[in-house]
């Protein structure tokens, strides 16, 4: 009953596609799942209904690059799966994934798996951040490629890096309206990151005056207020009010049906971390990222990792990531010789290093602040289990406990989102208050399934084990 | 460091460990618990704390009837109710060829003496639990049974034995254990303990702590697999298990539905790490959906596996040890310790400063698993 | 809170939210459309019963649950809507006793 292939993939984002078609053209029967009802991954989503028409246009040129992308995976012969979710994973001498779709579950064995997961924004708790009104960013905007959707009302925009910015500019442009834009970036950025800033403008002058410019543009439009230290939704069922505090104590509230969030990305980490694949810290991500070789090959033997899940790079390193970690799983599988891929990898690594130039520069320069990490007392932190950080600094005594601990105690990480919103804001407190280092409190430990199968779907999994 | 202070070593934080530390406190010894990560680690923080004294063992009837009426009263012994309710554990016999194997538990019981089950028919079964498949026939109950909340259990007996001014040392594991004269010496990276007596209460590790003080007892292991639902709305109050299936089931105080049956998984002893096997952890869900069809659509939230030491004869190690003078042994409870944590507290006790117990453990001397002592 | 771009001009279907039939656009996700409605919330927690709406529209927050045809905690930001299907906002827990 279960499958067999060469390589399975999962995620059909930049990374996955790229590596789809690159395995493919090596002879390897490759799938790949994902998540999403149609190939892309976030940053593309949507592309191939999109492709031409006037919504990409406001989308800008790099969500047109998707189409190309889109259309060599399309073409590559891989099997694709939409909708599709990996809830758990097993490695060791033939790596068995166990997947769900359309309320069903089933398994596949692979000899290679590669996670081409990708990211998600960096969870930014604050209090009043689970209201009904109060979104991320990226959640917009996938609104707008997926949906044709914008919001009905003026909205304020709040956080630091690029993704903020540039949906200010592809809502003005689509028609919507701004109410304010609370930028979250520290002061005294400029000065701290300049050392990063050649590298930066040797790989790609060109998104870093894209930026400046939408930043110039946005101020001529909109309120713009800079070092905003604090925010505060409030509303009773939903939100109506935004308070912010800069960072020279300027203090005002105003009204708000809708805020929007953003404080970057960070690697999605939860399938290596259940595979006990080995992780380091990443301080200018301030993230874990699982430890790599040079192909994108965990601790883990024939578990690959390539694009944003290995650190934060954007899609064109993602492709890229995903084209060297396939052309090792063929020459893992005697498609390719060790010299030949080698060879065929030396032009993807060169482009690589150039795409991810400009990243030290963009990391160091988009720091959150530090009240990202440790958020005030009263903000929930576990927004399944609604605990507040004050509950997860009640348990630290004289016996410094671990996120672990934490979790059995204050039922932290316990809900269905396993961790994945609060396990760097327990990480960081716990830091923080024990006197260590965020790396060395570490995470939650992953507790399978990774995205919640149900009973039914579990329960149908020994009947087909019976069958086969 | 070892501060002379100390008289008794515990070796192992869980639930056992406490509890033993606990009562020698209370008896006025001066205890240190040594653990080699963290209080409630592995079995007591992955159990499924069902307070059970139905389907005992024989020879564990009496200290887990004595057991209950502690859970009954545990706000006494630990100042915290620890989620204990008592709403009754029953054994269901799905269809009428199930009945003849309880009926003939409950002769047994009812020839020995124990009046605390009872077999109950269909009617009853769905008064008490009205989700449930109304083809099952009936049950064996345990009226006076029930569950608690694990982690609140752990607080509440850490927190009492802490209050009794038993010290807990985590992160500490023991690495060596030698004779010092007429006391022991435990080697651990944090420097050395030493202590006349040592209670050997380390779980999945009592074996190797066993060897260390020069009793070989041959123990296995076990990954017991858990699952835990979303948070939904009351299903049930008992706890449920069934008869041929591997499926204990009951409803937390939380909401979530904790589905266990004691379907194994896998454990590294080595790396400390235990691992769920979903394709023999889905017996499980299918019993669990069997017994309760409308829970299908339900979503599976965690799961994990618990590593505990397993006997032979599936019951625990509690005695003196046989070849080293003060040392004490609280193992092997294969699955089914929790129940008993309040009363081999109290035994072990007993064992130190009485020398003796007046209470039932004839059945769990180490001897019976050591078969070299046994040959000679 | 969100509305339809004016250029957009997809096909469109029907579907019941709380038992209403509303207008949606074929391939847009169930959480999408909440998003649309007047009360753009899908569910009450299980905690603490506060009103939630769609956060992440990635599948990573599990803030976007709704029952669909019946099936309660589906993470409607995964869910393309289908013609005829019946989504009702979730309140607290899921109630399965039968």
């Amino acid at each position: 009953m279960s499958r067999h292939v060469d390589l399975l993939i999962v995620g059909a984002g930049p990374a996955g596609m790229s590596a789809a078609i690159v395995a493919k053209r090596h002879g390897l029967r490759v799938l790949v799942v994902d998540e999403q009802p149609s190939p892309g991954g976030q940053i593309w989503r949507n592309i191939e209904n999109l492709a031409g028409t006037p919504r990409a246009g406001l989308l800008g040129k790099a969500y047109g690059e998707g189409a190309a992308v889109v259309g060599r995976f399309r073409a590559s012969g891989a099997d694709y799966e939409p909708g599709t979710q990996l809830w758990h994973v097993e490695a060791g001498a033939g790596a068995r994934a166990f997947l769900r779709r359309d309320g069903a579950a089933s398994s596949v064995r692979a000899g290679c798996v590669l996670l081409a997961t990708g990211a998600q924004e960096r969870p930014a708790p604050f209090p009043g951040w689970t209201l009904p009104g109060v979104m991320t960013v990226g959640a917009a905007q996938i609104v707008l490629k997926s949906s044709g959707q914008i919001p009905s009302g003026p909205v304020w925009i709040a956080g630091c890096g690029p993704l903020p910015l540039l949906y200010a500019m592809q809502l003005l442009q689509a028609g919507g309206m701004v109410a304010g834009f609370l930028d979250t970036t520290p002061p005294g950025r400029s000065r701290e990151v300049i050392a990063a800033l050649p590298a930066a403008l040797l790989g790609a002058p060109g998104d870093l005056l894209k930026g400046l410019s939408w930043i110039a543009r946005l101020r001529r439009h909109v309120p713009y207020i800079r070092h905003v230290a604090a925010i505060e939704a409030t509303g009773e069922g939903g939100l109506e009010n935004i308070r912010y505090v800069t960072a020279d104590g300027r203090d005002a509230t105003v009204e708000a049906r809708l805020l929007l969030v953003h404080e970057g990305l960070v690697p999605t980490i939860h399938p290596t971390l259940a595979l006990g694949c080995r992780h380091v810290w990443n301080t200018d991500q301030d993230s874990f990222a699982p430890a790599l070789d040079g192909w994108g090959e965990t601790s883990e033997q024939n578990v690959f990792v390539a694009g944003d899940g290995a650190g934060i790079g954007g899609a064109r390193a993602a492709c890229l990531r995903g084209e060297l970690a396939a052309l090792r799983i063929a020459a893992k599988a005697g498609r390719l010789s060790e010299a030949e891929a080698e060879a065929l990898a030396l032009p993807v690594r060169s482009r690589l290093a150039r795409a991810l130039s400009p990243r030290r520069f963009l990391d160091r320069y988009y720091r959150p602040r530090p009240a990202v990490f440790i958020p005030p007392d009263q903000t929930i932190a576990c927004r399944c289990e609604e605990v507040r950080v004050a509950a997860i600094r009640e348990q630290i005594g004289a016996s410094r406990p671990g996120p672990n601990q934490v979790k059995a105690f204050t039922r932290a990480g316990m809900g269905p989102c396993q961790g994945r919103q609060c396990g760097y804001t327990v990480a960081h407190v716990l830091a923080a208050a024990e006197g260590r280092s965020v790396p060395d409190v570490g995470l939650y430990r992953v507790r399978p399934p990774l995205k919640p199968v149900t009973l039914g779907e579990l329960a149908a999994l020994d009947t087909m084990d019976a069958l086969s | 460091m070892n501060g002379e202070a100390i008289d008794t070593l515990v070796v192992g934080g869980g639930l056992h460990g406490l509890s033993a530390a606990l009562q020698l406190a209370r008896g006025g010894r001066r205890v240190t618990i040594l653990e080699k990560s963290w209080v409630g680690r592995h079995a007591s923080g992955a159990t499924a704390a069902g307070v059970r004294t139905l389907n005992r063992d024989p020879a564990e009837i009496p200290i887990a009837l004595e057991a209950m009426e502690m859970w009954h009263g545990i706000e006494a012994i630990v100042g915290d109710g620890c989620g204990f309710q008592a709403h009754g554990q029953l054994n269901i016999a799905e269809h009428a060829h199930h009945l003849p194997k309880l009926e003939s538990r409950l002769a047994r019981m009812r020839e020995a003496g124990y009046a605390h089950e009872e077999l109950i028919d269909r009617a009853e079964l769905l008064r008490l639990v009205p989700a449930i498949s109304p083809h099952c026939v009936g049950a064996l109950i345990a009226r006076r049974d029930g569950a608690a909340d694990p982690h609140r259990t752990l607080q509440a007996f850490r927190r009492s034995a802490e209050a009794a001014g038993v010290t807990i040392r985590e992160g500490v594991g023991v690495d060596a254990i030698e004779p010092a004269g007429s006391d022991w010496r435990l080697r651990t990276e944090a420097g050395e303990f030493i202590a006349p007596t040592v209670i050997n209460a380390a779980g999945a590790w009592a074996g190797k702590i066993a060897a260390m003080l020069g009793d070989d007892i041959p123990l296995g292991l076990k990954a017991s697999m858990m699952i835990v639902t979303e948070r939904i709305a009351p299903l049930l109050k008992p706890v449920i298990s069934v008869a041929g299936r591997p499926l204990s089931f009951k409803q937390s105080d939380q909401g979530t539905l904790v589905i266990g049956g004691g379907l194994q998984g896998r454990a590294d002893i080595e790396a400390q790490k235990s691992f769920v096997d979903f394709q023999e952890l889905s017996k499980g869900a299918r019993a669990a959906t069997d017994l309760f069809p409308s829970i299908r659509s339900l979503r599976i939230v965690r799961s994990w596996a618990g590593i505990e030491a397993t006997t032979k004869d599936h019951l625990p190690v509690i005695c003196a040890s046989p070849n080293a003078k003060g040392a004490f042994h609280c193992f092997g409870f294969s699955g089914h310790g929790f129940q008993l944590v309040p009363v081999v507290g109290a035994i072990m006790a007993d064992l130190v400063i009485q020398g003796g117990t007046q209470r039932s453990i004839e059945g769990f001397g180490a001897t019976r698993l050591m078969w070299q002592c046994a040959a000679a | 809170m969100f509305r339809t771009l004016d250029q957009e001009t997809g096909e469109t279907l029907t579907v019941h939210v709380d038992g209403r039939p509303v207008a949606a656009i074929a391939d847009e996700s169930v959480a999408a459309l909440l998003l649309r409605q007047a009360a753009p919330w899908c569910r009450t927690t299980p905690v603490s019963g506060a009103l939630r709406a769609p956060y992440c529209m990635m599948g990573v927050c599990f803030d976007c649950l709704a029952v669909v045809d019946g099936v309660p905690s589906v993470q409607t930001c995964l869910t393309p809507v289908r013609e005829g299907m019946r989504i009702e906002r979730q309140q607290g827990r899921p109630d399965v006793t039968p």
